[in-house]
């Protein structure tokens, strides 16, 4: 395996990707914490991985790029608390604990207790050379409502996994060109 | 402003909507003095390509001043440009390696969800083609907004009409292009169908690279005038039959390199096509695919196949068997216009390459309804119509 490659998943019989598995779920911790839902995407950023590294770690810069996110407010070295749009015009938050961070090469939360939505997750980052950083998020949570719930916020394109995607997208964009490419005029509502 | 706007099949019309304004920094305003119909934009007046809402505005062949800039704009207010058809970051791994239409980052984030479903990876934003491939109102109008104003338009020297660089916005580069992907090689003899605007610069093209004969394939006797002008010889598939023509023609051996410059909508009542459209209607597969399967059918063993003609969808009964044993290569995709700008400007400067002979419309915006009617349905006549914001309604 080069560094570029993303890790296998721990119980996948072949060298396939986490959540790219058939039976890919969140770990036995994850689990205990109600998160059953398991979202994993790589992409690959035009840039160093000492600039994506630094990029993420100012989780104030997220909040600008990240469509649902209405603001991440940075409480201290490890806190951050996250206030996110759901359907139905409600928002959830929660406090967003650091548990990992190796500079340049991987950051890991969890959501501390009392969150609205149970989550937890991991960014890696890893040298592709010439094409710039690998960029792995994986996302375990507790679907909002459920499976009903999951289904809704899909319905709203609120799921955590096709806000996964998009962010991803939204933050190469923001990285590497230096906006946020877009094609109508910006929401007439000023966002918090 | 006034901009054209689709409204569905067959109802484009001339609406009043907002006047564009700048959103991100590196965006320009550029007031429109020139605009073209292209063929593409029959795919959408016919309703062949999906995600296109009630009243955007079409158009994606456009040139003009700018008006307005923002911070990180490299443009100045009052410059004159033509802009590609794809937009294009110049910061992405994609740009980097000049293949500008596959650039990962500006069709915005949304929309790419589409096209990554159906093509597995997502489309480049282009102007005025639907909301798959980023929505961007086109250039049919008033006024556009260009997003990435740094990496596409290109700054044309005073004292050069409109109508001489209009087409570095679309069709002179993707006829290069599709000379270019055939790999021609000094004497080869290169069939190309279609004699559009597309087809028309290929052929221009395929000459200027050495080709010693190139056969030129439509029905409208007007569009294989203009072909054979430019030194093809033509055949007209309503009075020859294509694959026999061109055997004989090459004493058995076939076109060194063939150029589907028809792409999903051919015409002609071939059996194949007839079938086709039936399932097209019946939504069963989505393309006419009979050039693509009589081009490689007709291609000399070990040849190329270019395809700037476009696709979208699934093309049924593909010949794969005769691509394969005859060891064909195909190269094909949406121009990477910004790669070619300089070359091609340079080109029609130095008078190398005429664009002016295709025009054979011009008229007001109000008037682009009655353009697209005609250009769809008198094909033999109209060539090009280039479509003049300034110019009164007819
Ligand atoms: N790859 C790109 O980036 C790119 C850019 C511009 C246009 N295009 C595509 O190129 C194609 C041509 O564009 P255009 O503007 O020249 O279009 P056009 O509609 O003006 O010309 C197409 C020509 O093909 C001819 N034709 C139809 N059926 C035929 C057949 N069976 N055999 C031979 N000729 C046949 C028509 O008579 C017509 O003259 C279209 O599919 C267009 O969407 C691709
Ligand atoms: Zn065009
Ligand atoms: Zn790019």
């Amino acid at each position: 395996m080069t560094d570029s490659t993303p890790a296998p998943d721990p119980e996948a019989r072949d060298d396939a990707p986490r959540g790219t598995t058939r039976s890919a779920r969140p770990d036995e911790t994850q689990q205990e914490r109600g998160e059953t839902a398991l979202a994993a995407r790589t992409i690959t950023i035009n840039k160093r991985p000492e600039d994506v590294y630094a990029f993420w770690r100012d989780f104030s810069n997220l909040s600008g790029v990240m469509e649902n996110v209405e603001s991440i407010t940075v409480r201290d070295d490890r806190t951050s608390h996250w206030v996110v749009s759901a359907p139905g015009g409600r928002t959830v938050e929660w406090d967003a604990i650091v548990t990992e961070d190796e500079p340049n090469r991987l950051l890991a939360w969890k959501s501390a207790d009392g969150a609205d939505v149970s989550n937890s997750g991991r960014v890696e980052f890893r040298d592709g050379g010439p094409r710039g950083t690998l960029v792995t998020a994986t996302l375990a949570y507790d679907p909002p409502g459920g499976v009903i719930g999951k289904l809704v916020a899909k319905l709203f394109q609120k799921e955590p996994g096709i806000q996964q995607r998009r962010d991803l997208r939204r933050i190469k964009q923001f990285l590497e060109t230096g906006e946020v490419s877009t094609s109508s005029p910006p929401n007439p509502a000023p966002k918090a | 402003m006034r901009a054209l706007t689709w409204h569905g099949k067959h109802d484009v019309r001339v609406d009043t909507v907002p006047d564009p304004e700048i959103i991100n920094p590196r965006d320009a305003i550029i007031k429109v003095t020139s605009t073209a119909i292209c063929g593409s934009d029959l795919h959408l007046y016919d309703a062949y390509i999906p995600t296109l809402k009630a009243g955007d505005i079409l158009g994606h062949e456009f040139m003009g001043e700018v008006v307005e800039t923002g911070p990180r704009s490299t443009l100045k207010k009052g410059q004159r440009v033509v802009v590609p058809f794809v937009i294009a970051c110049g910061s992405c791994y994609f740009c980097g390696k000049h293949q500008y239409s596959a650039c990962d980052n500006s069709n915005p984030a949304d929309n790419q969800d589409i096209s990554e479903e159906l093509w597995g990876h997502p489309a480049a934003g282009l102007f005025g083609y639907s909301h798959m491939t980023g929505g961007y109102p086109g250039g049919q109008a008033e006024y556009v907004r260009v997003p990435y104003s740094d990496v596409g338009p290109i700054v044309i020297p005073d004292g050069v009409e409109d109508e001489k660089v209009l087409f570095l916005s679309d069709i002179l580069p993707t006829g290069w292009m599709a000379a270019e992907n055939a790999d021609i090689e000094p004497g080869d003899t290169v069939a190309v169908w279609g004699c559009g605007p597309v087809g028309l610069f290929a052929v221009q093209s395929a000459f200027l690279m050495g080709a010693a004969r190139v056969i030129a394939i439509d029905h409208f006797p007007n569009r294989l005038a203009l072909a054979r002008k430019f030194g093809a010889e033509i055949l007209n598939y309503e009075d020859s039959k294509i694959y026999d023509a061109l055997m004989e023609m090459t004493g058995g051996i076939g076109p060194d390199a063939v150029i589907d410059a028809v792409g999903m909508e051919s015409h002609g009542l071939f059996a194949d096509n007839v079938l086709d459209q039936i399932k097209a209607t019946a939504f069963l597969g989505t393309e006419r695919p009979h050039v693509l399967r009589q081009a490689i059918v007709a291609c000399r063993k070990g040849g190329r196949v270019s395809v700037p003609g476009v696709y979208g969808g699934f093309v049924d009964k593909f010949p794969m068997g005769a691509f394969m044993e005859k060891g064909l290569t195909m190269k094909t995709g949406q121009t990477h216009v910004q790669h070619y700008l300089p070359g091609l400007l340079n080109a029609i400067l130095e008078e190398k390459i005429d664009t002016t002979f295709l025009i054979s419309h011009r008229m007001g915006l109000e008037d682009a309804p009655h353009g697209y009617d005609i250009f769809k349905n008198n094909q033999d006549e109209v060539t090009k119509i280039v479509l003049k914001p300034d110019m009164a309604k007819a």
